[in-house]
Order: structure tokens, then C-alpha cells, then sequence
């Protein structure tokens, strides 16, 4: 690119009607499905304690979000029906052929949902964006050698899911991945799952934990790890807790990347692709 | 030498990995959504060619190798090193050792120019140009009219190198050879 075309778009005309048509399919299926369009703030006071999601801190104000859930979770606690929300969230240091630090998530909750409602749900929604497909499913387990934890593990994984063909769902994430997802019965996997097409992960969904001490144990547990990475700690979003404390209907909730699937949608080989600006 | 993070990796940059001074090829990406972030490399190994991928934790560094390219000119062997000297007008010399230009060795002409890769200004690979111009020392005479059947003969050339040619080419002549393929190209005089 010559430095006369530095003010171009990296997406192409094709790829910005693509992105329309999406968002405006994403808006009709929810809005058949009574599933209500809210927008909480990009710009938080407090972030994720997750160990490997870095956040984009913002002087004096606190962090843009990585995810929009601990809002919408405050609104369900709130007597809020059944959400969505589209838009910008922020990854510091995410950058690859899948991955912009700055990315657009459609993230939804289902008061009521479990995980197999949820999952049927999301097929529901992935058919009307992609086309109609099958779905398999398959426990985190089967795809990932025993006795890998940690960075290995991590490692494994994302190996593995590379190599899915069709449309999978991943279940059973093991305990120590439960992230916000409650536990199964059996205490030692969660009900956490990840949609994966094509090899690529475009979703992360789980039923909904709702014990406020168990979460806030999950957090601290989160900050002693980043401690051991060098990482800074985050301090815990108290009004998130609060909120689950007083009470988060029982429901399913999940996080789709738009970009990926347009990627998909459109064969793209890089996400700069489906991207205006990107950095 | 400065080290490079995975955030800084990019085609062409030279590493050093494992003790060998490498070229990236290609730098991938991987993370799950909420797991360890990887960066998947392919390196060249610049002293045997070979192509290494390796995987690393993102942030993690490689140390810099101070590797350039340099265009040579061949002077001369003293029968254990093959000599050569910098195009640049510093008259700067290498000597490089047989294994070195066990590739290059069929189109080494005293003054014809190569590719060289100095690592800490020592010459670790010698790259022959693409096509060399080298005169026939042998081979059987020519027969005229001949040029189009496509048949060939084997063909001595100054530097010892054997090279199929059309028939119709005689010692003494200076011929243009591809030397990715060893196929002759034409006949320049």
C-alpha cells in the first residue's frame, strides 16, 4: 500500500454490506424472541479478574470492558427479561489473524435457559448467519490428553480445536476453567462450553453461576495467579457481586465474536479484513 | 544484541534460536479466549536451510542474531578455503570453508559474484546468482543443423560442472545456465 492509500478501509465494500446484513439479522432474531437490546457503558470503573485477558486501563477512569457481562448481569439482578448487546470490547495485547485488541462481541442472557437451551439457541442464530449446519458436541475431556492443566493444557486445546471440521460444541470445561459458569454435579467440570466453527473458536457460553461468595472466591483465586504471572491485580468489581448476591436469575449466557464469524461468512484470511480502522 | 519479544516477531527478523542464527517465516497467533496466549514460528535455520517451528508463550524473547547479506565476489581457493571479498569497496575478505559452497562449488568462476550470509561476519551460506555465464572446457563436437529435435549431450564446463546441452554447442563456447534447474538457458558466444 502506498502512503497515498494510508486512509483506506482494510475491509472491502463487500465486507461492510456483509457486516450490515449481520447486525440487522442479529436484531430481527432477537427481536422475534422478545430478547431485549440494551447498551451498558464500554468505559468501566472496575474489569475482569480473568488471569489471561489483559485490560485496556484508562486513566483516571478505570478500564474500557473486555466483555460486557458484568452490566447486563446487573441488569438481569435488576428483574431485566432476556438481553442482548452488540459492541466494541477491548483485548490489550490480542493481535493475529483472529485476534484485534479492539473487536465487536454480541453477548445474550436467557433467564430460564440451561446449557442445552443455550447451545440450541446459539445453533439457531449461527444457521440464520451462516447457513444451516449440523452441530456435534464433544467434552473438553475427549479433546484434551489427561493430566495437561495450566499453559499446556491451554495449549492442547487450542491445537485441538484447530482440527474440529463442521460446527462443535466444547463441554465439560474442567473446573479450574469454570470462569463464571456454576459446576456440574459431579463437582469436577463446569457448565462452561465453546462453540467452534470451522476450527475456530466463535463462541463462549455458560449456565449462569449465582453463588456470590463462590464467585468472589473464583476472583481471588484469579488475582494470586496474575501475582504469579507479574501481572497487576484488578480489584474485584464489588457492585457485580452485589448484584449476584441479590439475586441473578438461574439463566444462560454467551459471548460471539461478529468478526470471526463474518471472517467466516466471507472466507476471510485475516480479521483486518472485516475490520474499518484496525490498528 | 538487542532480544525480541513475540510481540516484535515479524517475517524477515533474525533470531537466534537453539544456537543457530534463523530467519522468521511465519508468526501465528494463537490464544483461546481465556487461556495462555501463543505465538506459532517457523524459522529458517540460516545455516542448514532447514525449517524449524517452534511454539512460544506470548511475551517470551529471542535473542537478535546479527546476520546480513552481502554481495561477493569470489577470488580465488587455496585448496582448503574459498576466498571472497566485499562488492562494496571495502575490499573486506572471508574465507569460507568447503562445506559452505558445496552448492555454489559447480558455478564458482573467479569474479563473478555471490550472494554471501555473514553471521557475526562469518560466512554461513553462499548462494550462486541464478544464472551463471561458464565456457564449455568439453564435449563432443557439434553437429550443424541440429538445433530443434531437443536431444542433448553432456557438457564439461570450466568449473568442472556437467551440464546436459543441444548438441549443436562446441567446446570452447560460453553458455548461460540456470543454476536452480542446471538447465542451459542459451548460447552466449
Amino acid at each position: 500500500m502506498s502512503s497515498g492509500d494510508v486512509w483506506r478501509p482494510t475491509a472491502s465494500l463487500r465486507a461492510l454490506a456483509e457486516r450490515s446484513d449481520f447486525l440487522a439479522r442479529i436484531r430481527s432474531f432477537f427481536g422475534e424472541r422478545g430478547v431485549l437490546e440494551v447498551q451498558t457503558p464500554v468505559l468501566m470503573r472496575d474489569s475482569v479478574t480473568e488471569p489471561m485477558i489483559d485490560s485496556i486501563a484508562v486513566p483516571g477512569y478505570g478500564y474500557l470492558q473486555t466483555s460486557p457481562e458484568y452490566g447486563m448481569k446487573r441488569l438481569l439482578a435488576a428483574g431485566a427479561p432476556g438481553l442482548y448487546q452488540m459492541g466494541a470490547v477491548f483485548r490489550d495485547g490480542e493481535r493475529g489473524r483472529w485476534h484485534n485488541p479492539e473487536f465487536t462481541l454480541l453477548e445474550w442472557y436467557r433467564p430460564g435457559f440451561d446449557e442445552g437451551a443455550m447451545m440450541r439457541e446459539i445453533g439457531e442464530l449461527v444457521d440464520w448467519l451462516l447457513g444451516p449446519a449440523n452441530y456435534r458436541s464433544i467434552p473438553w475431556q475427549h479433546l484434551v490428553a489427561g493430566g495437561f492443566e495450566g499453559d499446556v493444557a491451554d495449549l492442547a486445546y487450542a491445537q485441538a480445536c484447530e482440527k474440529l471440521p463442521g460446527r462443535c460444541f466444547v463441554t465439560h470445561f474442567p473446573r479450574a476453567q469454570a470462569a463464571l459458569a456454576r459446576l456440574h454435579p459431579d463437582g469436577l467440570t463446569a457448565a462452561r462450553f465453546e462453540l467452534i466453527v470451522d476450527g475456530v473458536e466463535v463462541a463462549n457460553g455458560y449456565h449462569e453461576a449465582g453463588d456470590a461468595s463462590e464467585l468472589r472466591a473464583r476472583f481471588e483465586a484469579d488475582n494470586v495467579r496474575r501475582m504469579e504471572l507479574g501481572k497487576p491485580g484488578i480489584a474485584i468489581d464489588e457492585a457485580f457481586l452485589a448484584a449476584v448476591a441479590h439475586g441473578i436469575p438461574a439463566c444462560a449466557g454467551v459471548a460471539m465474536g461478529i468478526d470471526r464469524l463474518l471472517m467466516l461468512k466471507l472466507g476471510a484470511q485475516h480479521i483486518r479484513e472485516v475490520l474499518t480502522f484496525p490498528l | 544484541m538487542a532480544t525480541y519479544s513475540t510481540n516484535e516477531f515479524k517475517n524477515g527478523l533474525k533470531v537466534m534460536l537453539e544456537g543457530d542464527p534463523c530467519s522468521i517465516l511465519e508468526n501465528e497467533y494463537v490464544k483461546p479466549g481465556k487461556g495462555q496466549a501463543f505465538n506459532r514460528v517457523k524459522f529458517r535455520n540460516l545455516k542448514t536451510g532447514r525449517v524449524w517451528e517452534r511454539t512460544f508463550r506470548s511475551g517470551e524473547s529471542l535473542p537478535g542474531a546479527d546476520v546480513m547479506e552481502a554481495e561477493m565476489e569470489y577470488l580465488y581457493s587455496d585448496g582448503e578455503f574459498y576466498h571472497f571479498m566485499k562488492t562494496d569497496g571495502s575490499f573486506e575478505q572471508v574465507a569460507a570453508s568447503e562445506d559452505l559452497v558445496v552448492e555454489a562449488k559447480d558455478w564458482l568462476k573467479e569474479q563473478d559474484k555471490f550472494q554471501v550470509t555473514l553471521w557475526n561476519d562469518q560466512p554461513i551460506s553462499i548462494n550462486a546468482p541464478n544464472f551463471v555465464e561458464l565456457e564449455v572446457t568439453r564435449c563432443d563436437p557439434g553437429l550443424k543443423g541440429d538445433t530443434a529435435t531437443g536431444a542433448t549431450k553432456p557438457a564439461t564446463l570450466s568449473t568442472g560442472a556437467i551440464v546436459r546441452v543441444p548438441l549443436f554447442v562446441n567446446e570452447g563456447d560460453v553458455l548461460k545456465i540456470d543454476t536452480r534447474t542446471r538447465e542451459y538457458v542459451s548460447r552466449v558466444r
